[in-house]
């Protein structure tokens, strides 16, 4: 995976990361609205930032990372871009 | 994230304690929510609202003097995460480890992302009575009011020093410690956000 094409087609991601304020059946239902996940999927990826600190919730090119980001920092979720994971 | 961290029937009794009768919650009516509030719990959420949007607003008309032009493209002069750990924590990062991209994304986005901030809390500010009494809310209201009382709950947990979910701060501060009001402020306001997720689901 050190291929530089592999690198520069892996998709750009957005990461939202655990903290101690956001409530649990929030962080699940601004995943629904900003996403349109549905709720079991919704569910899921707020279980795994809550239980592994963080997880990827949506993917793309950078730019709708980027506004994705955006979005979740008005929800005041705490999410980052990456291009690495 | 955390659990609503009450109601549990002690927690309740130990909280009107300290503050009477602040367990308002609001419920589901058509086409929104609906809550009573009494007067000292309006203004508990009016000052805290307010605080927030002063801290969010203050901050960055000091940045729009500094740099007009950039003002009115919607730039933020900010390049810099915050110094005050409040806005750190509102306005966050949304780069970790390339402070690069972080300070391009954050004079792309601050100003829009403060200006929502104090958008939701002037709708809370105008539709709840500074005296209290019957709010009822719309849906595109109750999503604003949803938005300023996380706000306000991130800034009590910066305050209040909240970094561990299953910390339990009401055994940590002293009796007379002055921020063992607002941490029962700050749960309450997760009681009442709960309600407001039940209300609209």
């Amino acid at each position: 995976m050190t291929d530089e094409k592999s690198v520069l087609d892996a998709p750009w991601v957005t990461v939202v990361w655990n903290d101690p304020v956001n409530l649990m059946n929030y962080v699940t239902y601004v995943f629904q609205r900003v996403f349109g996940y549905p709720k079991a999927k919704a569910e899921k990826l707020m279980l795994d930032v809550h239980h592994k600190g963080k997880a990827v919730v949506s993917s793309g090119t950078r730019e709708a990372m980027e506004r994705d980001a955006e979005t979740l920092h008005g929800y005041g979720l705490w999410a980052t871009v990456s291009h690495d994971s | 994230m955390t659990w609503e961290p009450f109601p549990e029937d002690d927690d309740l009794s130990a909280g009107e304690r300290h503050e009477p009768g602040l367990a308002a919650s609001f419920r589901s009516v058509p086409g929104g929510a609906a809550a009573f509030f009494e007067q000292p719990q309006a203004g508990v959420i009016r000052s805290l609202v307010s605080q927030v949007a002063e801290l969010v607003s203050a901050d960055a008309e000091a940045a729009g003097e500094a740099d007009n032009l950039e003002a009115e493209l919607g730039l933020s002069s900010h390049a810099e995460p915050p110094d005050d750990p409040v806005l750190a924590r509102l306005l966050p990062d949304a780069y970790s480890g390339d402070p690069k991209a972080a300070a391009e994304f954050r004079r792309y986005t601050e100003e829009t992302l403060r200006s929502g901030k104090v958008a939701s809390a002037q709708v809370v500010l105008a539709s709840l009575p500074p005296g209290g009494g019957e709010v009822r809310l719309s849906e595109p209201e109750c999503q604003q009011w949803l938005r300023a009382l996380n706000d306000v709950r991130l800034a009590l947990s910066v305050r209040l020093g909240i970094t561990d979910e299953d910390e339990d701060l009401t055994e940590q501060l002293a009796a007379d410690d002055p921020r063992s009001a607002y941490l029962w402020v700050y749960q309450w306001l997760a009681y009442l956000q709960d309600s407001l997720l039940e209300a609209l689901t």
